[in-house]
Formats: C-alpha cells, structure tokens, sequence
C-alpha cells in the first residue's frame, strides 16, 4: 500500500491511559479488547491441558501421568475451552466491537452492563483459578451426577460456580446484544440490511438468553446436593441422576450453537469479502442461523439415546436432530455458490475460511451419525464423537474466530499482521488438525471409549498419530501470537478499509475513533455491495 | 477379528450397523466432496486478476435454495428410517432370550448367570443364542459398551436398563465401560468369551456356584423373611407373588403397573412407591440393606414364580425349554 | 476516506452537543430510544428468569408426579396460612410498585418515595414471614441434609389428616436392621426432595426479592434527590417490572408448595 496511510491522531486505544482508564471503561472496544486477551489466556491454558492428555495417550498403559491427573486434564481442559474460551470467543470479542460498528451504533445499548459482565467473566474464572490451584476437578466438563454429586472427592462446587457464574456473563452479552440490535441501528439500516454477523449474533444472544439459565440452574442444584446434602439428583436419596442429564443438555447442546453460530457469521463476512460478491441467498443464510437457534433447543435427548430414555423417546429425538443439519447445509451450499464468478483472493482470512469449509463440512456431517440411532448406539461415548465435536468446536468455531480475528485486526489495532506468516499458521492448523482429529473418528468407530486414561494396544497408531498432529496443531496455533504482537508496534499502517469490504464498519477510521463514527451513517443500499465504483473509491485511499 | 477400520462383527446386529455405517459415510463424502471440488474449482476459475475486479452480482435462487434443502431432508430420512429400525431392533430383545446380569461398580463389572455362576469383568456367553443382559450400578452411572456387538447402555444406579445381542463369532471381545465413572474408569474393562454352546455348558457345569441365582434369591427371600408375608395362599400381609409377572396390578392410587424387574425391584428397595391395593404399607424398606447383586437374586427368584411370563429362568441342562422343576418354588 | 476520521470530541466523555436532556447517555440518540431499550432490557432479562425459574419447576413437576403422596405429605407441614398471608401482601407490595410508578409519571416525587417505602415494607414483612417459617423448619429438623428426620407422627402440626397416612405404627418384626417404622424410611428420602426443592426455590425467590429490594434502596435515594420526572422515569418502570415479576413467581410457589394437594 502507499505510505501515505497514517494512523488516526485519536482513536479509542489512545483515548485515555493507564490501567484505569482501561478497567473502568464503557467502550465496546475497549471491552472487547480486554476479553481478547483474557480468553486468549484461558485457550493457552486450556491448550496446555490438551497437551498433557494427547501425551498420556502417546503410550497404552497410561504412564506418564496418574489416572486421578488424566481425568483432571481432560475435565479441566474441556471446563477451560468450553466456558472460559469457546462460548465468549466470538460474540465477546468480535461480536462486542463489531456489532455497534457494523449498525452505526456509538455503542452497546448497555455500557455498564458490558463492563460488568467482563468482570463476572473474571470473577468466574477466578472461581476456577481456585479450583485448579487446590487440586483441580475430575468429573468431566459435564458435571454428570450422581458423579459429582458424592462420588467425585475433586473441587466440584468452585468449579461448578465458576462455571455458573461465567454463565451470567454470557447471558449479559447476549441481552446487550439482543437490544442493541433491536433499538440502536442506523438510520436506514433495516432488519434484511444487517450483515450476515449480526444476524448470526442475534441467534447466538437467544440461546445465551434462554439457555444459559437452565444450565445455571442445574449447576445450582448439583451445588445444594453436594454442599448442603439436599436430595435432587442422586439416587440413593429418591433423586434421578438422568434428570440432570435432561436440563445440563437442555441448555449445552443449544450451547453448542453459541460457539459455532457467531463463526458462521464470520464466515458470511469472509466469503463475501474476498470474493468482493453479494452473499448468495442472503435471506437463507439469516434464517437459516434463526432455525439453528430454534431447532438446536428441541434435539438434547440425542446425548441420551443410551441413558435408558424411552425407545420411542429416542426416535423422536433423532428424527428432530436431523433438522439442526439442514439449515447448516443450506448455509454451506450457500457459500458455494457465493464463490461462484466471484472475484476471489487468498488472503490469511480466506484461507482460515477455505479451511473453515471444509472442517465444518466433516464436523457437520459427521454429526448424521451420531443423530442416526443404529450408529449412535455403538459410537455414543466413543472417540467419534470426541473427534466429532472438535471438527465443530475448533475446526468450526476456532477456525472461524481466528479468521476473523485476522480479518478485523487492522479494524482493532490500525495495523497489518505479517501476511507470510499469518498464511503459514492458517496452512499448519488446517494441517495439524486434520491430522490430530481424523485419526479419532476411526478409534472411536473401532471402540475406544472417550476419557480413557490407558487402552488396549491395538489402538497405539491412531492416537499416536493423533498426538503428533497436536503437536503441529499446537505450533500453528502459537504464531499468531508472535505476528499479532509484533504487528502492534512494527505492522504496516491498515487504513480504513485495507480489504476494500463493504460494511460499514470499514468507512470509518482504523482504529476506530470512541464514539466509532464521527458523522452518524446513514444506510441506503443493500449489504455486500461490490460495484466496481466502490472498488475503485476504496483503491484510491 | 477385526479390520484396521472395522471392530470384529461379532454379533447380529454388527453387519447392519457397519452398513449403515457405511452408507452414511458415502452420502457424506458425496456431498463433503461436492461442496469441496467446488470450492477449488471456484477459487481457481474465479481467482481475482486484478486490483479493481469485483464478483459478478448474483443474488440468489429460489429453485436451487429448495433443492438443495430438499434433497438433504430426503437422505437424512432415509437414514433416520435406516437407523431407527436396526435401533428398534437392539432394544427389543426376543421372548426367547436367555437372561443375565449385570452390575456396575467402581470399577468392576459384575455378571451373574442365571444358574449361579458369577463373574467380574469377565462375561461368558454361548454362541448364537439371543441374551438379554439386565443392568444396574451400585454408585454412579456407567455404560456397558460390547463394540464388537455394536451396542451399549447405560448402568444407572437406582433403576434397571437392559440390552440385548447374539453371538456370531467365537472369541473374545472386549468390555467397555464407555461412561466416565472416575479415577479407574479406563481399568474398567474386561471381556466377553463367545463359546461354543457345548463348550458353554462344560464351562457352566464347571464352574462352583452357590446354587441357581433363583435359589440364591429364595435363600435370600426366607432369610429377609420375605416369605412370612409373601404367602402364595394370598392371604399373608403382603401380595401372593405367584405368577405376577407380566400382569397388570392396580395401585393403591387406582393407577395400573405392569409387573416387570424394575418394578419388583422398586417394590423391594422402596415398598411404597407403587403400592398395590388393598395392601397395608407395612413392608420395610429395603433401600441400602441390600445390594444391588442380591437385588438381582430376589428379583429373579421372584420371576421363577411366573413360569409363564418368564422363559428366561433356563436352568444348565435344558437351555431352551421352559424352567426345570427344581427352580420353582 | 480521512475525513472519516475522527477529529474532537473524542476526549469529550460528556455530551457536547445541543439540548439534551441531562439523564440522556451519550450512546443514545433520543429519551424515547433510551427507554425503549432499557425496557427491552428489562423484558429479555426477565425471559432469562423465567428459564431459570423453568428448571427448578421441570424437576419439581417431575419429582411431584413420581412421588405424590410424599409430596403432599411434606407439604402438609407448611401453615397455609402463613403462606397465604404472604401471598397477600406480595400482591399489595405490587400495588404500591404500581402506585409508585404511577406517581413518577405524573411529576409527584414525594409519593415515589412513599410508594417505593410502602413496597419495601412489604418486602420486608414477606420476608420475615419467611424466617419464621424456615425457623420451624429448622426446629423440625425438616431441612434436608444429615440431620433431616421425618416422623409422620408430627407431620401436620395444622392438625390436617394424618390418620389415613399413619399407618406408620405396624412395623412389622422381620428385619432387624430396619429399625425406622417403614413409611419413615421412604418418607425419609421423599419427602428430603420435596424439602431440598422447597428450599431451593423459596431461598432463590427470597434472594430475588433482596436483591429487589436493595435496587428499590437506590431508586428510592434516586427518587429522593428528584431525579425522576414525567420525561425520566424508566428506572422505576423497570424495577416495576422485576418486581412484578418476583410476585409472580410466588403466586405460581405458593399453590405449587402449599396447596399440593388440596385440589384433589
């Protein structure tokens, strides 16, 4: 680019100094920005965790750690990713300093609400930091009772309110979201002129807003029973432990979509942009990420096709799962087809969309098996499915927030990440996670159980493999961190619209300026306009 | 035995689930396929040649939305159909079936054969013959997984589960515990010996017992004096349980039960849950005074004495016929 | 695209721009905007409630089909009465909430503060009731845990039947080790879930109410200082709604806990 591009004399990091004036912020952007490096602690450590499991079960017999160590590894790696990563990743960063810009919004309708709920974010994690220094929790993410209702003798009750209170902070973001869509967009910004990230964001908020509570409520009986000795799930006093099961899934199957939803969304974004086209079928892929929110509450029981649920229970179910896989179809054609005659370049956030397709595609697909009950029944619990909800957790949604966090990035920070290395990290975590994960769906179609400390022999390949592909997914996932540092001080100056987008979150100036616009936008056309006048307008910065 | 890709398929329903298997595999290949050639294909065809070039305006297609939404719902029909059928088939277990039992614990599976004999983490099981496993835990919730049988449930503690599977294949497979269950849930584990059927009664004749698990349970019963008010005349304090298996009994409440294991062994942990009518509730509690192995012994030994009902109750010398004599009261 | 940039008013926190009016936030454009979202607010938190709520009512409905009669029993422990005092002045507490949003409309300051103190008197009053009734719980040892005991001989203090139930007495002589009479010994264990739910939902609608009235402390102090006026009054709305919504949750507590079966 020309030299020419400066850095905006105020901006919103510049805004103000010292500690303070981060802390006690209301800026959305600040917010996010805080949350960045806060999740982005949590993904080391919980990636730490995984280093440890994928080590124990480089050998069988399970020797490199005890078995009270491994399930703690694995709980807390999946507590880790799943509370204190995945659900805050997108909507908390991207989602929370993106969606004031994306609908000409000085800010989230609830700046105090947004601050606080980064600090119950942390106050949850503190609760888990606590847990993890005085020995750590063993009763698996799910909290499976009667489990941890008295047989676990690990920090059940301050992991349980981490989690808990961690859920509040979701269900803030998501209420903030949800109202700041309905009451703060621009003048002319009409509900089908939303970019596809917004109305991917909107399902997601439902689904913090309606769910979360369940499970906040379930993890409040499972602390009475455990603290208090009240008799709610466990069965040796009149309880029923798969009533649990029932209202944790109620709400972390729906979960599920809050992780990948905000990732679809990305991908909407990232499609259109680079191949500089109009989102084919814009009306399919806004609803179709409404009926994933929908239909994602009316499909839990396929977590229990084996937990003794009725026979005919399970086939509704499973003929209600089938419909989550439609409207994920229906966005992945419409992709496709978005790319056809389209103008299309390979930037790093392409290439993190190219191989979100592919991942999402596997993960998706894999998931009919799972929804079949002939097949479940054999797979329920295996490896399959561990590796399943990978390819949909962190070839989904991780691929799809580290896209677009290398796609906003000169929004976030006015400068531009080292596009050499950025592209080898996007190569080697599709490479490495292909390699760590594919192995599994075979260990899992073979037998081998999830959660295993040691296992047979014959299945030392396959997780062999899979170990040594985590060591190269482990690499490409570190890169980042050093090109995204390095960019803040020596990166070449972004301009406003360095990728020569459409959204309105690209006319204003990079970083963006406290109040995000200094004259309020008026919206006129349709989203993901590409006319040649445009392309041409923005060369010409 | 088994394939670098494929379990050993030892049992009955193995070749039905590895098609399904299968077929759901080629589906999605075809369509993981597609959407990827296409993809390449576009990326390369529609590569950006230069600085100023936009993507042509295209702004959907209504046809094209349908069918490929469509044709999607009509594939996962087909294997919804596919996949509730074979699993409507690994739940119903044939009348025919010869009953086991097993309890989970921490962290141990316990098996018990009807005519006595006991195991741990050792299962033996007669080739080609259906068995009905019914399933308990003494704790927590575990899961009992055969892989090379394609199937599993869940033991979970305070209530029955069952499943069911035939032998195809002579061997030994593995036993799983699939549900986390704590410290030494991988140590879980164990086998499951497929014998020829002579080869099976040698091993039963073998092996020491205490007598028939329904003798054992008749032990049991005169031991907890059951039997001083289970009177079969009917007129004891408590319900005659004579051929009460299988039957509908009214309650106390004026609803109706079907007498089946989970209800006989709801009955004895705790009497008052589903009280019959016209019957004091004087009977105590059992919750925690007996467990979950001698549970399974009364429960059995009360199903003995519904020989109609129950086919099951096959005693060592005569596997397929109704129970022998000496196992009814 | 420079002028895109932004020049001034970035230092500036506070509003510079024309007449606003002073409870207006900078990120809004109009009062009528303002309210509009913090209503919103208001309403989405409350459906988050209502989940909340939702699945300690998905297990009560459960438990209370499988284990009826132990339900009702154990509610028969409660005093109606004290129950439907409270469910009275609950309802009047809404009134003046009511009342007291009414008054913020309508410029009168003075009946805000007058309001909102009658409302957390109410509160109040709800609340001590409620100690009262946990203290009898407690002396009966009918919270559940280690010491929880259940003697159906002392089940209905209100003197309501225990004659059809108490057939407790005729503890048969078989086993030696049951020495509880058989009714106690499963009553033991079914009636603790109704106690643990009945304290479970009782405690968090309580908390619901403290954190009620501690926001009503604010508005109050708020009211006080005469922050609210005809064109400035959402707080109090909004603290209207949460604690209309807390009164509604006890209308569906008190038949639920109360009355189990006294529609029968």
């Amino acid at each position: 680019m020309l030299d020419k591009l400066k850095l905006p004399e105020h901006h919103y990091v510049n805004n103000g100094h010292g500690l303070k004036s981060w802390l006690l912020t209301k800026d959305h952007k600040r917010i996010a920005v805080m949350y960045l490096i806060s999740i982005s602690v949590m993904f080391f450590l919980g990636g730490l965790f995984a280093v440890g499991v994928r080590l124990e079960l480089a050998t069988p017999q399970g020797d490199f750690v005890t078995a009270d160590t491994y399930n703690k590894l694995f709980t807390m790696h999946g507590v880790v990713m799943v509370f204190f990563f995945l659900i805050p990743s997108t909507p908390a960063v991207l989602g929370n300093f993106l969606i004031p810009l994306m609908i000409g919004a000085k800010d989230l309708a609830f700046p105090r609400i947004n601050l606080l709920s980064l600090y119950i974010f942390w106050l949850g994690a503190i609760f888990f930091f606590y847990a993890l220094f005085s020995g750590g929790v063993d009763t698996g993410w799910t909290f499976y009772t009667p489990f941890s209702s008295f047989s676990s003798n690990s920090n059940v009750i301050p992991t349980a309110l981490g989690a808990f209170i961690a859920g509040f902070s979701s269900i803030l973001t998501g209420l903030n979201f949800i109202v700041t869509i309905h009451r703060m967009r621009a003048p002319g910004l009409t509900w089908f002129r939303l970019p596809l990230f917004v109305w991917a964001h909107y399902a997601t908020s439902l689904i913090q807003v309606l769910g979360t509570p369940v499970v906040a409520i379930t993890l409040v009986l499972v602390f009475v029973e455990r603290a208090f000795g009240f008799g709610i799930f466990d069965p040796t006093r009149g309880g029923d432990p798969v009533l649990f099961q029932h209202l944790f899934w109620f709400y972390s199957h729906p979960a599920v979509y809050i992780m990948i939803l905000p990732a679809l969304g990305v991908q909407s974004e990232l499609i259109s942009t680079f191949s500089r086209k109009i989102i084919f079928g814009y009306s399919f892929v806004a609803f179709s990420s409404l009926a994933i929110a929908m239909f994602g509450f009316i499909v839990w029981a396929h977590h229990m096709f084996v937990a003794g649920i009725s026979t005919y229970s399970a086939m509704v179910f499973s003929f209600l799962s089938f419909s989550v896989a439609i409207p994920s179809a229906v966005k992945m054609f419409n992709w496709t087809a978005t790319l056809y005659k389209g103008a299309i370049s390979f930037e790093t956030p392409m290439l993190y969309a190219y191989g979100f397709m592919g991942l999402f595609a596997i993960g998706g697909l894999t998931g009919l098996f799972l929804a079949t009950l002939g097949t479940d029944i054999h797979l329920h619990d295996t490896y399959f499915v561990v590796a399943h909800f990978h390819f949909i957790m962190v070839g989904g949604a991780i691929m799809g927030y580290l896209g677009g966090l290398h796609f906003w990035w000169p929004k976030m920070t006015g400068r531009m990440y080292s596009e050499f290395l950025s592209r080898v990290s996007a190569i080697t975590v599709f490479i490495g996670f292909n390699i760590t994960f594919l192995p599994q769906f075979v260990l899992g179609y073979l037998g081998m159980p999830r959660r295993y400390h040691a296992y047979p022999d014959e299945f030392q390949v396959l997780n062999v493999m899979s170990s040594a592909g985590a060591t190269v997914l482990a690499a490409g996932y570190a890169l980042p961190v050093v090109y995204f540092i390095w960019s803040l001080w020596y990166g070449k100056v972004a301009g406003p619209n360095p990728w020569v987008a459409s959204g309105i979150e690209w006319q204003t100036a990079s970083p963006p300026p406290t109040e995000n616009f200094t004259e309020p936008p008026h919206v006129h056309g349709e989203p993901y306009e590409y006319t040649p006048h445009v392309a041409r307008e923005a060369n010409l910065v | 035995m088994g394939s670098f890709f494929f379990p050993a398929q030892a049992s009955t329903f193995a070749a039905n689930v590895d098609a399904l298997y299968l077929f759901i595999v080629a589906t999605s290949s075809l369509f993981a396929l597609a959407v990827c050639v296409a993809v390449i294909v576009f990326g390369v065809l529609y590569r950006r040649r230069h600085d100023g070039q936009v993507g042509a305006r295209i702004e959907g297609n209504l046809p094209l939305e349908l069918l490929w939404s469509i044709i999607p719902t009509m594939i996962s029909m087909v294997m919804f159909g596919w996949g509730a059928t074979a699993f409507f088939q690994m739940r119903t277990p044939p009348e025919e079936a010869m009953q086991l039992y097993a309890v989970g614990k921490q962290w141990m599976w316990k098996f018990q054969h009807l005519e006595g004999q006991r195991e741990i983490n050792e299962l033996h099981v007669p080739l080609g013959r259906p068995i009905r496993v019914t399933i308990t835990s003494e704790d927590v919730i575990h899961s009992l997984y055969f892989p090379s049988f394609r199937t599993k449930i869940d033991a979970i503690p305070g209530r029955y589960t069952q499943l069911w599977f035939e032998a195809t294949q002579t061997g030994t497979f593995h036993i799983f515990c699939a549900e986390y269950c704590g410290t030494n849930h991988s140590r879980m584990i164990g086998q499951v010996v497929v014998m020829e059927p002579a080869a099976y009664q040698a091993w039963l004749a073998g092996a020491t017992t205490e007598g028939t698990l329904a003798q054992r349970g008749e032990r049991l019963f005169t031991d907890l004096a059951c039997v001083s008010c289970h009177l079969d005349s009917g007129k004891g304090r408590g319900p005659s349980l004579q051929n009460i298996v299988g039957k509908s009994v009214e309650l106390s409440d004026g609803s109706v039960v079907t007498v089946d294991e989970g209800y006989l062994r709801e009955s004895i942990i705790n009497s008052q849950a589903k009280l019959v009518k016209g019957f004091q509730p004087l009977m105590p509690a059992f919750q925690g005074l007996v467990n979950e192995d001698n549970l399974v012994a009364l429960v059995e030994y009360v199903k003995s004495l519904s020989p109609a009902a129950t086919t099951t109750a096959a005693a060592p010398s005569a596997p397929k016929t109704p129970p022998s004599p000496g196992e009814k009261k | 695209m420079s002028e895109a940039v932004a020049h001034g008013e970035v230092h500036a926190e506070a509003h510079g721009h024309a007449v606003h009016h002073p409870r207006l936030q900078h990120h809004f454009d109009t009062m009528a905007q303002q309210k509009e979202a913090s209503t919103l607010g208001m309403w989405v938190f409350l459906l988050t409630e209502v989940l909340f709520f939702g699945g300690m009512f998905f297990a009560y409905f459960l438990y209370r089909t499988w284990y009826f009669d132990a339900f009702a029993e154990a509610s028969r422990t409660l005093d109606i009465k004290l129950g439907a005092l409270n469910t009275a002045v609950l309802i009047g507490s809404s009134l003046t909430m009511a009342l007291a949003v009414r008054a913020a409309q309508t410029n009168e300051s003075k009946a805000v503060v007058r309001w909102l103190i009658a409302t957390m008197i109410l509160g109040a009053v709800f609340l001590g009731v409620k100690v009262i009734e946990y203290a009898d719980k407690f002396e009966h040892h009918h919270v559940p845990g280690a010491h929880f005991i259940w003697e159906s001989e002392h089940a209905a203090p209100g003197g309501a039947a225990a004659g059809e139930h108490a057939a407790a007495e005729a503890a048969p002589a078989a086993p030696a080790h049951a020495s509880t009479t058989h009714s106690s010994a499963d009553l033991q264990r079914l009636t603790q879930i109704y106690f643990s739910l009945y304290f479970t939902m009782t405690g968090l609608h309580a908390l619901h109410m403290i954190v009620g009235i501690g926001i009503m402390l604010v508005i109050t102090w708020m009211a006080a200082k005469g922050s609210f006026s005809e064109s400035y009054y959402t707080p109090v709305e909004i603290t209207g709604l949460y604690w209309h919504f807390v009164d509604l949750v006890w209308i569906f507590l008190f038949p639920l806990l109360y009355l189990v079966e006294r529609h029968n």
